[in-house]
């Protein structure tokens, strides 16, 4: 008799297991054949090579090989990693620095502080393609009214071809994507801000503390989780950044290909095709995503780990 | 009292500074592009004496503005329901089964959040080819859902997590099936968490370049993003015309943040906070 209930509770636990499953497939099945699938495989890819969309003929490293030891490529890729680090530092520097000064300035209560937040935040809705255009005309030498009102107020030495020099377009290309990005550490700072407790700050006040004191010694030990959120998502978003490149300085990272990214490599080699041939070399392009995946990989990892030694304290 | 006077005012300074620099560009964007070219060089700043509507007209004919939309709004509507379908199924199926099983599935989808789709791509393309679909809508469609999994699984997954369960238990005693549960005690619950998830893919789908660049040629394909890309490269020294085509993709977006700043910036924000 207990024999029969175990047999028929077992049936009804793998039936529950089983509904659990068909409940989890649909989601399992997209998202193995168009991410998690495709992104394996082209590691796989990476050690092949030929023309066109199937490349056959199996050569081991020898992709990777070329990447770091073929003058041809290695320029452009070390280029590519050296740009993409740049572009990264700068985000993580300026932008973060000012979504914490931002956050810290909004998490006070005062009449307006809402618009403030909103103005802020709404670059971070359009999209990259737009905001990039919009700026290319806008810094457009002649025309554009950076230049215009630069001469207008005297300085026309300061007004330059910002996308027109080599050790200028990269930081000019920055700053704009700084300039639209900037709402989303202030927000999350806020967030993180807002939850400390006001007693504490009064405290703090009373105390005489100064509004520097407070958010070095106070505010900013505090923040430390939310900063750490900041950083590696900062560090996702930058390391895979193109559009903005696209938009304001072509594919091939004009001028000179000083703000090419590793993005921007990536689109060149293996779906468009490099100037002359025009025809894709995907496995060389899977060898540079599976190289921007390693560094992405690493650097979550090592994020992973700081960030549990962090929650130990 | 008068210190923390001064650091409201210097709160408001350096806030005003940046709301100015924040909106400078998009105002001269959409003034400017009322103006016919020469107003636009001589007087850049302000509002247009020679009122035009030229530039919209030039997109809407040579770039058949009306099916670009069309094409991203379907794309969007497309991807998103289903997202919030098959996602929220996901969830609820990973927060109440308690496995070491469904742990891993979870840590496996929610590794996404941090793994961008992009390094795929030359696969994704081999496979729409494979599947026939490219120069099609629908192959930007699975894309899309498969992107929008990790984040909808972390958040609406966290969300079910702090329902109380006996909501769920009382309905089982009598005797109503997982499914039953899930699509009328859970799904209309969950809303909340839903247009959470609605928002961040939205925005990422109605913005996206990058697919539709590296899959999309056809014209009657083109979502607004392949549309503005083609049609600023033409008109690159007309900025009447220009103007107008970043106007036509910014206006939309816009008007829906203004109206609902509170959620687009939650939603926007979502992937980073902690359920």
């Amino acid at each position: 008799m207990s024999l029969q209930m175990n047999h028929q509770k077992r049936i009804s636990e793998n039936k529950r297991k089983l509904t659990w499953f068909l409940f989890i497939l649909p989601a399992l099945l997209i998202y193995l054949t168009f991410m998690a699938g495709p992104l394996f495989d082209s590691l796989r890819l990476s050690l092949y090579t030929g023309e066109g969309y199937n490349p056959s003929r199996f050569v081991g490293f020898q992709n990777y090989q070329n990447l770091f030891t073929n003058p041809l490529w290695r320029e452009k890729f070390f280029g590519a990693i050296k740009h993409t680090t740049i572009f990264f530092l700068i985000h993580m520097s300026v932008q973060n620095s000012f979504g914490l000064l931002f956050a810290n300035l909004l998490s006070s209560e005062f009449k307006g502080k809402n618009i403030y937040r909103t103005i802020i935040f709404a670059p971070a809705t359009l999209s990259v393609l737009v905001v990039g255009f919009l700026w290319t005309l806008i810094l457009n030498p002649q025309w554009g009214a950076i230049n215009q009102l630069l001469i207008a107020i005297g300085l026309k030495q300061f007004a330059l071809p910002w996308l027109g020099r080599e050790n200028l377009a990269l930081p000019v290309i920055s700053l704009t994507s700084v300039w639209q990005w900037v709402g989303m550490p202030t927000v999350l700072f806020l967030a993180g801000l807002i939850g400390i407790s006001d007693e504490l700050i009064e405290a703090a006040r009373i105390d005489g503390a100064s509004e520097w004191k407070l958010f070095w010694h106070i505010k900013f030990p505090l923040l430390k989780p939310v900063i750490g959120i900041v950083a590696i998502l900062t560090f996702v978003d930058n390391f895979n950044a193109f559009d903005v490149i696209y938009a304001m300085a072509g594919v091939k990272g004009e001028p000179a290909y000083s703000t090419d990214l590793l993005a921007t490599l990536f689109y060149r080699t293996g779906i468009a095709g490099e100037h002359p041939v025009g025809i894709p070399n995907m496995g060389m392009g899977a060898a540079i995503a599976t190289m921007t995946f390693l560094i992405l990989m690493s650097g979550v990892l090592l994020w992973l780990y700081f960030s549990r030694q962090q929650a130990k304290e | 009292m008068l210190k923390l006077k001064i650091h409201h005012f210097s709160a408001y300074i350096i806030l005003t500074l940046w709301s100015l620099i924040v909106i400078f560009p998009l105002w001269t964007l959409i003034i400017n592009s009322f103006k016919p070219q020469k107003e636009i060089f001589r007087d850049p700043f302000g509002l247009p004496k020679n009122f035009t509507l030229e530039g919209y007209k030039a997109a809407w004919q040579t770039g058949r503005f009306d099916l670009y939309f069309t094409n991203t709004i379907f794309v969007t509507i497309v991807s998103l329901t289903l997202i919030l379908f098959i996602g929220s199924m996901a969830a609820y199926a990973m927060a109440m089964w308690k496995s070491k099983f469904s742990v891993a599935l979870y840590i496996f989808f929610i590794a996404g959040l941090m793994i961008p789709i992009r390094l795929g791509t030359l696969d994704i393309v081999r496979l729409v080819k494979a599947l026939h679909l490219q120069d099609t809508l629908w192959s930007l469609i699975p894309i899309y859902i498969a992107m929008g999994m990790p984040i909808a699984t972390f958040v609406l997954t966290a969300f079910i997590k702090e329902l109380p369960s006996e909501m769920f238990d009382a309905a089982k005693v009598d005797g109503a099936s997982e499914w039953q549960v899930y699509s009328q005690i859970v799904l209309p619950l969950m809303r909340p968490a839903l247009a959470t998830v609605a928002i961040f893919n939205m925005i990422k789908i109605w913005n996206d370049f990058w697919f539709p660049l590296v899959l999309i040629r056809a014209e009657k394909s083109r979502t607004v993003a392949l549309g503005v890309s083609l049609l600023f490269g033409q008109y690159r020294t007309d900025w009447t015309r220009a103007l107008a085509v970043l106007s036509l993709a910014a206006l939309p977006i816009l008007l829906l943040y203004i109206l609902l700043s509170r959620e687009f910036i939650k939603g926007l924000t979502a992937g980073a906070v902690k359920g």
